[in-house]
């Protein structure tokens, strides 16, 4: 009867009222994948509007010695990668015949992305964001607004991305008969995690043909930054029947659920969890809001313990030093989270290198400005 | 049983909790409920999110609350139900969790995040909503203990303004299925709801409206239990 596990993994951690309408958006998901024309419909989005493929970037001067290169997600229009999932859930809505769309964010991307969809689609559009985070964030919550999009601050806990996607989860319980929960990472109760994963899957597939044209070979690393993991494993999907090649994800060092989690229940999953021994979920601290989230995808902590991908973390100082190094280097700002797998791929024992820059980071000026 | 209409009482754990349920007993309830708190509990509303906040500012943890739970039994007759999250018995064990729990006094348990399905082998009264299809309150009827507590509406804990519109299909529905007691909880507040409630259901559960009152102490609770009881009874 458990459903959506990987390994132990997953599962559905969620009071029954919701049950009905996970079973509704696998079935609409599973019926969306066999028909061609929604595939269709999401790369003719990807190419027309999103700015699909996004290209991929040699850099030379960021780490001299190795040819590391760059998956330019930054690129991607509302710049970073979460337009991928947001697009393709805004499509599987309509399917399903909802007109509101409730989302949580972090970082203001996620939110973004899902105001953009809805107004490209006239959604209804609720986005939740913790307070600390509309403080740090606020070029994107001035976005959101414009976008015509309802930003509800969640002003209680830790008023970061933890208590938003509480308060979304709620908000869904009260209108699950009209609404889409448009989760924004690779987390929650399944199908969630299996969609998120498919709907990015398209960094790592462009990634792969496009590093074998440029190459002609396999990268040896491929790097991307985790907080509920959804780039990663994006991009991680192209490349996990290649044996050969190593795979890295980046944690922030005060947010690392898998590098210092234990098995805990987080928003519907069972997954490695920031928590102590009694199962109370902790506070992370990340200077990255992105980041900033005491759970990880269950997809990711299975990954951890088959030892397929190594986890690792870095330094809010460390992703600093990246972020104004590739800024000084290749004339490209970085995302803050992104800068954790630019930081880390520096000392990688490797020559050729994949790195998901997953987002730009104008957004992050303020924050890195008043830190560098 | 003190009437007909079962009444069941939700106290979240802490150092008072004992006497209040003492106090909740003497005013009429037949069962209580003790919230074990959790960090992010998704199926509460404001009133319980912030008395669990308070609960485990005051160091409720799970050894605390299982010797509030032990506390409280020696205090009280009536059935006492552990309610809490997924994350608490994942962390003590499951099973362990529910030995730990019965030894201490414990009649059954509910897990608001577990969703019938779940964890079958974890003998527990299971939930069911409007949202719920026949074939899920079917599932949930086969698995539950000893009675079904019916969601009344689509939303998380907490006072509603009146009585829900979504009830009576759920009680027609679950009537239909099974046999086991059906209580009906969240969204009701006064004596005015559980009567209308209690016309459908075989019970009502009360919890945010209980958990404010329980703020002003074992005799407010106790006066506010009996305005049920004799809404229920009369």
């Amino acid at each position: 009867m458990t459903t959506g596990l990987y390994g132990t993994y997953g599962g559905r951690y969620v009071p029954e009222t919701l049950i009905p309408a996970l079973d509704e958006l696998e079935a609409g998901w599973a019926a969306a994948r066999r028909d061609p024309s929604f595939q269709n419909e999401l790369d003719r989005l990807g190419r027309e509007y999103a700015g699909r493929p996004t290209p991929l970037t040699l850099s030379e001067r960021f780490a001299p010695g190795k040819r590391i290169y760059l998956k330019r997600e930054d690129l991607l229009h509302t710049g970073a990668h979460k337009l991928n999932n947001a697009l393709g859930q805004a499509v599987l809505a309509q399917r399903l015949g909802k007109r509101r769309i409730v989302a949580e964010t972090g970082a203001g991307q996620h939110g973004v992305a899902t105001a953009t969809v809805c107004a490209r689609f006239g959604l209804e559009c609720v986005v939740y964001m913790g307070a600390e985070d509309m403080r740090r964030q606020r070029p994107n919550v001035e976005r959101m607004g414009l976008l015509g999009a309802e930003v509800r601050p969640v002003e209680f806990g830790t008023k970061t991305l933890k208590e938003a996607t509480s308060e979304a989860i709620r908000d869904w319980i009260t209108n699950v008969e009209t609404t889409h929960y448009l989760i924004g990472s690779c987390v929650g109760p399944h199908p969630y995690p299996e969609l998120v994963r498919e709907l990015q899957s398209v960094i790592g597939r462009e990634s792969r043909t496009q590093i074998l044209e440029a190459e002609g070979r396999l990268p040896e690393v491929v790097v991307a930054c985790v907080g509920g993991g959804s780039n990663a494993i994006g991009m991680f999907a192209g490349f996990l029947d290649d044996a050969e090649v190593k795979m890295v994800g980046v944690e922030a060092r005060g947010a690392a659920s898998l590098s210092s989690g234990r098995p805990g229940v987080l928003h519907g999953a069972r997954s490695s969890i920031l928590a102590d021994e009694d199962g109370q979920i902790l506070d992370a601290h990340s200077i990255s809001a992105g980041l900033d989230y005491p759970g990880v995808g269950p997809e990711h902590a299975a990954l951890r313990d088959s030892g397929r991908v190594e986890y690792v973390s870095a330094t809010d100082d460390e992703a600093l030093a990246a972020f104004r190094r590739l800024a000084e280097t290749e004339g490209i700002i970085p995302a803050l989270e992104p800068a954790h797998a630019l930081a880390r791929a520096a000392d990688l024992d490797a020559g050729l290198v994949l790195i998901c820059l997953s987002g730009r980071g104008d957004k992050d000026l303020d924050q890195a400005l008043a830190h560098l | 049983m003190t009437g007909e209409k079962t009444l069941v009482i939700y106290l979240m754990a802490g150092p008072d909790t004992p006497a209040l349920a003492e106090a909740a007993v003497a005013g009429g309830a037949d069962i209580v409920e003790i919230g074990f708190p959790f960090s992010d509990p998704l199926a509460d509303g404001p009133v319980i999110r912030r008395a669990g906040e308070r609960a485990l500012a005051q160091g409720m943890r799970t050894a605390a609350c299982l010797d509030c739970l032990a506390e409280t039994r020696r205090l009280v007759d009536v059935p006492l139900v552990p309610m809490t999250y997924a994350s608490i018995l994942e962390a003590y064990g499951w099973e362990r969790f529910a030995d730990a729990a019965r030894a201490a006094g414990a009649t059954s348990l509910i897990v608001a995040d577990l969703p019938a399905g779940e964890r079958p082998e974890l003998r527990r009264v299971q939930l069911v909503a409007p949202t719920s299809t026949d074939e899920r309150l079917r599932l949930a009827a086969e698995q539950t203990d000893g009675w079904l507590y019916l969601v009344t509406l689509t939303g998380t804990t907490g006072a509603r303004a009146g009585p829900s519109g979504q009830l009576p299909g759920l009680v027609e529905r679950a009537r239909r299925i099974t046999d086991v007691p059906l209580y009906a909880g969240f969204g009701i507040s006064t004596p005015e709801h559980a009567r209308e409630t209690a016309v459908l259901a075989d019970g009502i559960v009360v919890g945010s409206r209980a958990v404010e009152l329980a703020e002003e102490g074992p005799d407010a609770l106790c006066e506010y239990v009996a305005s049920l009881r004799t809404a229920l009874d009369g």
